[in-house]
């Protein structure tokens, strides 16, 4: 892409990327469990918000039921460890997989519509997958969930299952970024700006924005099988409308053209909702004045404010990278 | 090589395209004019998929493309300019006219190569030849309005088509930009083979560089014929030529 731009800045972010990682690796070993535990579950939300990403900020398509394909992903390794006796590793392969599968089936239907309408129609295909895990009770728990789902010795303690869930995120954010760098990426880039230019130029849109779903929908699967490793329970509100709202939220709130505003955005979020809810249970207010500021003050998000100023001028937003 | 019989496209009550017929052989530069209205932008959409046919038959190197959706069309060999500027604002010049490059190479679906490492000689040599190539890193945003132009063509040059078709490639230019893009129209139908069909409002330009000159008139074509046999044509004098 910008050959010249990326090879200058790349040392420098590699540099903090990596500084980054290393800090986060060492973590357990001078931060109590609970923080831990917290750095967790920004790890998980940060994969579903960058998968959300990749279908919102890159590919301009109105996924506003992204919690879904988490929660599918989730319960199906919930099911398959706590109902069958198949390999552990199956039910770990088998969450990300039904997720796209999921995202597969219910896309097929979105991509056939445009904007608002692939946006509405995905809520209540996604509600219909909601309202059946919380009323069957006999094989999901309903709204009990399903708890003390067993997991592998080698994520036995919170420190394993932590370092687990960050090598995963890590993995997964390499493909993710690749994904956007390649050919894949950029054509996804262009039809979220002109859809009939691509058309024009020999490029099915459908099936590639399908693939993208497919691709994004897998993601959201691998960070619902992380939340199940690190939480060890599932439950309904995993697939309620309301956390698809808020990770979308976070998308908007870290800079949803940029590749890294969503992780910044899920910190953001889970911070103010751990440690302002404490106080109290209001947080979302604060939550929402900050959203307003931020529509009026940093419309790019706090990531594409900050990747302005680095860059030191008011570039074009909509770049990968 | 593409051939139009008594199309017919309307808009609820509205006759756009009302029984009109085209006829390109391979190799020409064939212009289709006619006052605003006339139904030439709305013709051009029926040929390159963007909307079907109601009646008629759209014939491409003798199969029917009517009513196929316009990648499938692209596929086939046709290639087009947009008469308003639609490209890719975000991003670069070299970008915009890659994407079209990956869709033509079937690489538009890798993912995992980086694509600075993917059809970049064909992307550049593409530039090049419409001159574009010493501004490929600039954003889209920052091209004058004549630059945008050309990089509507060269994304249409993208897939390689056998037949470009271009809706006013000078609507909007100044009269030095507008020498400059017939030139190059000129120069690609001649080094690269190309069958080009095109609309325009110069008719100066229209009657220099057309081979075949279709002259359409409420939906409905009028004549085709050389820009000799067009020009003396009563009809044509009076409907659009106004006598002259």
């Amino acid at each position: 892409m910008n050959l010249q731009g990326n090879k200058r800045s790349s040392p420098g972010r590699l540099g903090l990327l990596l500084g980054g990682f290393i800090l986060l690796l060492l973590v357990p070993s001078f931060l109590p469990r609970f923080f831990v535990y917290i750095l967790g579950l920004i790890c998980v939300t940060s994969l579903l918000a960058v998968s959300l990403n990749l279908l919102v900020g890159f590919g301009g398509m109105y996924q506003f039921h992204h919690a879904v394909f988490y929660g599918v992903g989730a319960y199906t390794v919930a099911l398959l460890l706590t109902k069958t006796s198949l390999p552990m590793w199956v039910g770990f392969a088998a969450g990300p997989v039904l997720a796209a599968l999921t995202g597969l089936v219910i896309g097929w239907f979105c991509v056939r519509l445009t904007r608002l309408y692939f946006g509405m129609l995905q809520i209540s295909l996604g509600s219909l997958l909601w309202a059946i895990v919380y009323r069957w009770y006999r094989f999901t728990g309903g709204d009990d969930g399903i708890h003390g789902i067993p997991m592998p010795a080698f994520l036995s303690t919170l420190n394993q299952s932590y370092y687990f869930i960050l090598a995963l995120l890590a993995a997964s954010l390499v493909l993710l970024h690749r994904v956007l760098k390649a050919p894949f990426g950029s054509t996804l880039q262009a039809i979220r700006d002109n859809p009939q230019r691509c058309e024009a130029v020999g490029i099915n849109v459908r099936r590639h924005q399908l693939r993208a779903i497919v691709i994004g929908t897998f993601f959201a699967g691998v960070a619902g099988v992380l939340f199940v490793v690190l939480e060890r329970s599932v439950f309904p509100d995993l697939l309620f409308w309301t956390l698809s709202l808020e990770v979308f939220i976070m998308c908007l709130l870290g800079g949803w053209f940029t590749f890294a505003g969503p992780v910044m955005g899920s910190a953001i979020t889970i911070a103010l909702r751990t440690f302002v809810g404490k106080y109290t249970e209001y947080w979302t207010l604060i939550l929402g004045v900050i959203l307003i500021l931020l529509i009026f003050f940093l419309p790019e998000g706090v990531m594409g404010y900050l990747a302005g100023r680095f860059r030191g001028k008011k570039g074009l937003p909509g770049r990968a990278g | 090589m593409l051939e139009v019989r008594g199309a017919v496209k309307s808009f609820d009550d509205f006759l756009a395209v009302n029984e009109a017929d085209l006829r390109v052989q391979r190799g020409e530069i064939v212009a289709v004019i006619g006052p605003n209205g006339a139904g030439k932008t709305t013709l051009f959409n029926l040929l390159t998929g963007i909307l079907p046919p109601d009646r008629g038959r759209v014939l491409f190197k003798g199969e029917e493309i009517g009513g196929l959706p316009p990648y499938e069309v692209c596929r086939r060999g046709i290639g087009r300019s947009f008469q308003i500027v639609n490209v890719f604002p975000r991003l670069t010049v070299f970008e915009n006219v890659q994407v079209a490059v990956f869709s033509h190479r079937r690489q538009s679906h890798r993912l995992l190569r980086p694509a600075a490492s993917l059809s970049v000689a064909e992307t550049r040599s593409l530039l090049e030849s419409v001159g574009l190539a010493d501004k490929e890193g600039h954003l889209v945003g920052s091209l004058s309005h004549g630059d945008q132009k050309i990089l509507e063509i060269a994304i249409a040059l993208g897939t390689e088509p056998e037949l470009l078709i271009l809706d006013e490639p000078t609507a909007g230019m100044s009269p030095e930009e507008t020498f400059a893009t017939i030139e190059l129209i000129k120069r690609l139908a001649r080094t690269r083979g190309l069958t080009i069909l095109f609309c325009e409002h110069d008719m100066d330009i229209v009657f220099s560089i057309s081979d075949s000159i279709m002259v359409m008139h409420q939906g409905r074509t009028l004549i085709q014929g050389t820009p000799e046999a067009v020009r003396n044509h009563p009809e044509v004098q009076s409907a659009y030529l106004g006598g002259e």
